[in-house]
């Protein structure tokens, strides 16, 4: 039986984590992701759950104690944003080159300078290509979700797997939210049995060595091909989860977009705005829809050019920005995925709600108007945009 | 059991032969001696930071690590890979996923221990995890070729430091990191080296692998490369460290100190300076003042351990 419940993000995301009793977490606490190892740290105190919490001084000690605790062949969790994320970035890359199933969430914070706490995606977006999975979350109920599965997929493939979701907009909004029963996620996780780990009693074993010039690149390659492989396997979980719970996950979430002529992809709880806003302008006979990736790594890139191949315009909507002169991650991505397949789709880039500048649903009104410009002319004029700027 | 060297060479290595440090380094013996003082049924994991033990121990495919399980992750950060494979262990053994007594060892240079590595550590002794974390200190970063650390001799010639004209080697005394664990109030600090019959450096290594909780060992370990001493000398080049005090061995035991050798002659310092290259420029006839100073120094210190083990064992216990 599920249950109904109101809970913030972090709450949702918290029980998802108590339900799962991990063998270990270390944590460090940030905003605003600081409530996940607050919360978790009460479970332990009052034995709800059985985890060894570790409380560490750092986030780059918390993935390193993540890497030795998984390593040594626990389940292990951690919960970060921002800073802590970006200090943690050493570590990313290695939890990955080691093939640990460490499941990270990423509460989605804009990056210092100027110092921010607000949300934007500048954080998991900058760690991007640190081999980790990513899944994305518009709403409390998504990253509860993504959460549960995130064990589930982090094994199957060894890799591990950041679960990013809104700072404060997702964290700290409440929302009705459909719990599963504990024993449903207990079942659903199952036992966690690495093939190697540190302190199997039948075999010693050493991780983490020098590899040089004669393994090295067979090594990453295995990385890269796992990151292939995870694709099937994040659809596999996901159509188990879909069976318990019917609630229907897929590598990106469409949104009235097969019929649509002009449509937007974008991340995360904007993407509830943009659903809305759809909504509207369907009721006044402009066809318009959306594409939310829900997977950033994998990247879809065969899957979204033949979703997006029929419209007449398309904006990409990326809330950080790569200062690479060009454009956001997810637009280069993106476009660089349909040239390969062929697909000439005029598409513009919108920056946008960088440092928690919000986006209200005029916002996306006018990328709509300007997609239906674009789409009567054919004619991109401006391909990098900045939405919701003063003086823009 | 009383300290027999028999005993203790014909235990099975857990540190094998194979492994590439250079000859004459003082390194592999003491991880030897430390390894051997664990219980033949007891396992180990032993975390390494990134360095010479390192990346001359295990060299994919192959490892010197035997009888154990080795992990290395980074640089900085073994004492909180140590403390996320012994919290993990907690879990386990719970579960029953393991059922060995297995104990948990941390070993950095004092570069990953003094440095870059001394928030991960100074986490890990104060969340007071059941491991030991010893630093193998030879006083540079000697495996990218002997840049100064904050374990650097005063004065000393490195590549980072080097003696020129107008500044003669490192300008900075030593961190005195044995002292700065001491203040985390851990149940065993102890300073060691492999003198002798290596007896200090076992008993030690027995003591704080087998004492619960965070447990903290510096380690004087010679490099012939960034000391510039003859491979040979080894074993003499660490006794004079020892027999000048500019390495004292002692042991601090739920804060109590105890100095566990003193030299029946303490020699001058000269005689630990003069066979290392690194220390050549202060037998200038204008530098004469440095060996004063570092006389000085090396004075301080010893009489500080003499007074702190006649004041902490003059305490209520």
């Amino acid at each position: 039986m599920a249950i109904r419940e109101r809970l913030s993000g972090n709450e949702a995301v918290a029980t998802a984590m108590k339900q799962i009793n991990p063998d270990t977490m270390a944590a460090y606490p940030i905003t605003p992701a600081t409530e996940i190892p607050q919360y978790f740290a009460n479970f332990v105190s009052n034995g709800s759950v059985t985890t060894e919490f570790i409380p560490v001084e750092s986030e780059h000690s918390a993935m390193s104690a993540c890497i030795g605790a998984s390593a040594a062949g626990a389940r292990v969790m951690t919960a970060t944003s921002s800073q802590g994320l970006a200090l943690m970035f050493e570590m990313l890359y290695i939890a990955s080159g080691l093939r640990l199933p460490i499941v990270l969430v990423n509460v989605n914070r804009s990056l210092s300078a100027p110092l921010n706490i607000h949300n934007d995606h500048s954080d998991s977006m900058g760690a991007r290509d640190c081999g980790f999975i990513q899944l994305y979350c518009e709403n409390n109920q998504e990253a509860y979700d993504n959460t549960v599965m995130a064990v589930k997929i982090a094994e199957k493939a060894r890799l591990p797997v950041m679960v990013c979701y809104d700072g404060f907009i997702t964290s700290h909004s409440i929302e009705n939210i459909i719990l599963m029963e504990n024993e449903e996620v207990k079942n659903f996780v199952g036992e966690y049995n690495p093939e190697e780990f540190l302190l199997d009693d039948k075999r010693n074993i050493s991780i983490g060595p020098l590899s040089l010039q004669g393994y090295y690149f067979e090594q990453r390659k295995e990385i890269a091909d796992a990151m292939i492989d995870s694709k099937e396997i994040i659809n596999e979980v996901s159509r188990e989860f879909y069976k318990i719970t019917g609630r229907k996950y897929e590598l990106y979430e469409k949104y009235k977009l097969d019929d649509a002529e002009i449509g937007v992809i974008i991340l995360n709880s904007t993407a509830g705005t943009a659903k809305e806003a759809i909504d509207v302008l369907r009721s006044k006979g402009i066809k318009a829809g959306m594409l939310k990736p829900r997977c950033f790594r994998p990247l879809p890139f065969e899957e979204i050019p033949e979703e997006i191949k029929h419209l007449k315009a398309l904006a990409i909507m990326d809330k950080t920005d790569s200062i690479n002169g060009y454009s956001g991650p997810l637009f280069s991505e993106i476009t660089s995925a349909m040239y390969t397949s062929n697909i000439n789709v005029p598409t513009v880039n919108y920056i946008y709600g960088l440092g928690g500048r919000d986006v209200k649903i005029d916002n996306i009104y006018e990328v709509f108007s300007d997609l239906e410009a674009i789409a009567k002319t054919g004619k991109v004029n401006k391909m990098t945009n900045y939405l919701g700027l003063r003086g823009e | 059991m009383a300290y027999s060297i028999k005993d203790m060479v014909n235990k099975e290595a857990r540190f094998v032969s194979g492994h590439r440090m250079c000859a004459g380094c003082g390194a592999p013996p003491i991880v030897r001696t430390v390894l051997r003082t664990l219980k033949e049924d007891d396992n180990a994991v032993i975390a390494s930071a990134t360095g010479c033990l390192e990346v001359s121990s295990c060299i994919y495919p192959y490892t010197s690590w035997k009888n154990c399980s080795f992990i290395h992750s980074a640089f900085e950060n073994a004492g909180a890979t140590i403390s996320g494979v012994q919290t993990a262990y907690n879990a386990l053994k719970r579960r029953g996923k393991t059922t060995k007594n297995t104990k948990f060892i941390a070993f950095g240079g004092d570069g990953g221990t003094l440095d870059i590595g001394f928030q991960s550590l100074s986490g890990a002794m104060e969340r007071g995890h059941d491991i030991t974390y010893i630093c193998y200190d030879n006083g540079a970063y000697m495996n990218t070729g002997t840049q100064r650390s904050s374990s650097t001799p005063h004065f000393a010639d490195t590549t980072t430091t080097p003696a020129g004209s107008k500044i003669p080697g490192k300008s900075q005394m030593r961190k005195d990191l044995t002292e700065i664990m001491v203040k985390h109030n851990i149940p065993y600090v102890a300073q060691t080296a492999a003198i002798g019959n290596q007896k200090d450096l076992y008993e030690k290594a027995e003591k704080a692998i087998y004492t619960e909780g965070a447990t903290y060992m510096s380690v004087l370990s010679p490099c012939p490369r960034g000391w510039g001493y003859p491979t040979d000398d080894l074993l003499p080049v660490t006794k004079l460290a020892v027999d000048t005090c500019f390495w004292p061995l002692y042991e601090v035991e739920n804060g109590i100190y105890k100095v566990t050798y003193k030299p029946a002659k303490k020699l001058p310092i000269e005689e630990f300076l003069k066979v290392q290259k690194r220390f050549r420029h202060l037998f200038k006839e204008e530098n004469r003042w440095m060996i004063d100073q570092l006389q000085k120094e090396v004075d301080q210190k010893w009489n500080y351990l003499l007074k702190q083990e006649e004041f902490t064992n003059s305490l209520d216990k």
